[in-house]
């Protein structure tokens, strides 16, 4: 029986290679001159059984680990008759490497250029031809996951294997040249077939890298970077923003309520206050999410995020995270949204969590909105800006002590190994594939999500219908009066306590629902809140907004990304239970102080 | 040619991967990036305030923590 041997890399997808073309059928075995098991199958290729086997997955031959001596004793004492080679495109560079080895020892090879999905995303093209003629073996772009390039494979695997002549290596270590050798002859075979994004010369990387990752200078302008990329993000936004508002709110007035006008009045505000506000109030954040997540593309492109990694891994280290988590928590500053789905390049769960636990307590822009508000209303002029720092500097503690207190419980053993690439231009191809794809998932999700929220605050304010909606006679008013004896003690009256509802499902209608409370807005509303809060229970109320739970879509995405219901109540719990202890610390303490 | 940790090393210095006292998670990640016994390594700079390391093998440029460099032997050249 013909044998058919799978080499590469750990992490290059070969296993699921491996359980594509064998099916089922895979079982354990021994081999001649192997101490361990090794996974094989008999499946039909052609007209003929041949025999699979999938070998460890190795850097290279040379046999230093004991995966990689097991592979060499496996060559060295049994013949194979074809040696599938299962690179992983978006890292070929490293990879090829092993190929050019199995050439050198005249193992009758195939080469399957794995992931090229992936590599295709990094912009990384290869041409498979070119390639095939100048390492004497076949070449093909291959897919595992998603199977394309499968079939391919497949039939060239079954005729290759049928004209093949059988190979057993003598002593594998004699028969590898130096690897100086291998190493030129890699270099010459990249060159000439494989295309990486437009690369900054190396001279240049090194340069640059002397500013930008200066030991005193590094930070201030990494601080300068990621300001000006908030400014310039809201800069380009807000107009947008506005304008999406614009356009909903005149299609709600020149067609939806004319539609609906003949609707019951309870139908009609569950689907046009309800759910048609609902959905439009995600709608007007998508500008804001797709210039996020394009400039957050470039400068991860360009290879900078790693840079700033490197400037804050000593300080994470010390509060159990590392480089890459203080990126996030710096792109939750905008939204917690798209932070916590970047935490998904974390291989160790344990890191991973502990940074989504932390991302929450960033202060995001839709959370600034309503500080804005307050503090405008509230506090004098003067003392406005210092207001919403200490607001800043309260959200860079929460997260801190998060941190400090849970990493324990998620500690992470992961290396922190990165990569740092050189500097490259990202295409506008990239760019924009990687924020629509990005977009496209937060859309699936938080619309469905959002739905549900807004309609059930609404049933709760409009229900009974025999009262006027908001109002303490309401389901949510009597929420709010049962959850009295929780918010008295931290300065939070009933109205308040309504909007916290609302600021449950989005922070952006926590103003709106104010207005729809106090039963007034604008300039009218800010005297009106004056007159009845003063600035302890206001602040009290901020910190409290501030801290107990970001928005319905941060959950859903906490929840969706953790794939943890329990991870989920954790991080609300503990917002809450976080957010209650520091409001009622404060405004005690400011009463107890005679304010 | 003396060996020693890599963590000990400093900016502008290189030498040659003597050995790895990696366990199994970190040795994988190490050979991913071309940590092999025998490869020719250069320090281009450290972090602050006991950062990581900022590396060079071949043509990949990489960070590695100071601990993580502990278990690194390099002849130095």
């Amino acid at each position: 029986m013909k044998r058919i041997a799978l080499l590469g890399m750990p992490n290059t997808g070969k296993s699921t290679f491996f359980n594509r073309m064998t099916g089922a059928s895979s079982r354990t075995g021994n081999w001649p001159g192997v101490t361990v098991d090794l996974l094989g199958a008999k499946v039909l290729l052609g007209s003929s059984m041949v025999e699979i086997v999938d070998l460890p997955g190795i850097y290279d031959l040379h046999g230093f680990s004991e995966d990689e001596q097991v592979v060499r004793h496996f060559l060295e004492n049994n013949s194979v008759d074809l040696v599938l080679i299962v690179l992983n495109t978006s890292q070929i560079e490293r990879q090829l490497s092993l190929a050019l080895q199995a050439k050198q020892l005249g193992l009758p090879a195939l080469m399957l250029l794995n992931m090229a999905d992936e590599a295709k995303k990094l912009g990384i093209t290869v041409d498979p031809d070119k390639m095939s003629k100048m390492l004497e073996m076949p070449v093909v772009m291959l897919s595992a996951k998603y199977g394309t390039g499968y079939r391919e494979v497949h039939e060239l695997v079954g005729s290759r294997v049928a004209s093949s002549q059988p190979v057993r290596l003598e002593t594998i270590q004699e028969m590898l040249a130096e690897e100086g050798k291998i190493e030129s002859a890699m270099d010459k075979v990249l060159k000439s077939t494989v295309q990486i994004p437009a690369r900054l010369p190396d001279n240049l990387t090194t340069k640059l890298d002397r500013v930008m990752l200066h030991p005193w200078l590094g930070l201030p302008l990494f601080f300068l970077v990621m300001y000006l990329t908030f400014q310039a993000i809201f800069l380009f936004g807000k107009p947008l923003q506005d304008g999406v508002t614009w356009m909903l709110d005149a299609f709600r007035s020149a067609a939806l309520e004319p539609l609906f006008s003949h609707f019951p009045v309870l139908l009609k505000g569950l689907l046009l206050d309800g759910i048609y506000n609902g959905l439009g109030t995600v709608a007007t954040f998508v500008p804001i999410i797709i210039l996020f997540f394009l400039f957050m593309a470039i400068i991860e492109d360009t290879g900078y995020l790693s840079r700033a990694a490197f400037l804050m891994d000593a300080l994470m280290y010390r509060l159990g995270l590392d480089g890459r988590s203080f990126v996030m928590l710096l792109m939750g500053f905008g939204c917690n949204v798209p932070a916590l789905m970047g935490t998904r390049v974390m291989r160790s769960r344990s890191l991973r969590f502990l940074t989504m636990l932390v991302i929450p307590f960033s202060l995001c822009s839709a959370r600034l909105q309503v500080f804005i508000f307050i503090t405008a209303a509230i506090f004098s002029r003067s003392a406005a800006p210092l207001v919403l720092f200490s607001l800043y500097l309260f959200s860079f503690a929460t997260s801190l002590l998060t941190a400090v207190l849970f990493k324990r419980q998620f500690a992470n053993t992961e290396p922190f190994i990165l990569e740092v690439p050189p500097y490259r231009f990202p295409t506008l191809r990239q760019m924009l594939m990687r924020g629509w794809l990005e977009v496209r998932h937060f859309l699936i999700r938080a619309s469905k999500f959002i739905v549900a929220g807004v309609v059930l605050v609404w049933l709760l304010t409009h229900l009974p219908t025999n009262v006027p909606p908001g109002s303490p006679q309401t389901l949510a008013g009597m929420i709010g009066s049962a959850c009295s004896p929780l918010l008295d003690p931290i300065g939070i009256d009933q109205q308040l306590a309504l909007a916290l509802i609302f600021g449950f499902v989005a922070k952006e209608i926590v103003i709106g629902s104010l207005a729809v409370i106090y039963g007034t807005q604008g300039n009218d509303l800010m005297a009106m809140m004056a007159s009845h809060l003063d600035w302890v229970q206001a602040y009290s109320f901020m910190l409290f907004t501030l801290v107990y739970t970001p928005c319905l879509s941060t959950v859903a995405t906490l929840k969706s990304e953790s794939k943890s219901n329990s991870f989920m109540w954790l991080s609300l719990g503990w917002s809450l239970l976080l957010a209650w202890v520091l409001s009622f610390v404060f405004y005690q303490g400011a009463r107890a102080l005679g304010y | 040619m003396s060996v020693v940790k890599l963590s000990t090393m400093g900016p502008g210095q290189s030498g040659v991967i003597a050995a790895l006292h990696a366990e199994d998670e970190l040795y994988h990640r190490l050979a991913e990036m071309g940590f092999r016994v025998g490869n020719r390594i250069e320090i281009l700079r450290l972090g602050r305030f006991s950062g990581p390391l900022h590396l060079r093998i071949g043509t990949t440029d990489l960070m590695l923590r100071r601990s993580d460099a502990q278990k690194i032997d390099i002849a130095a050249a």
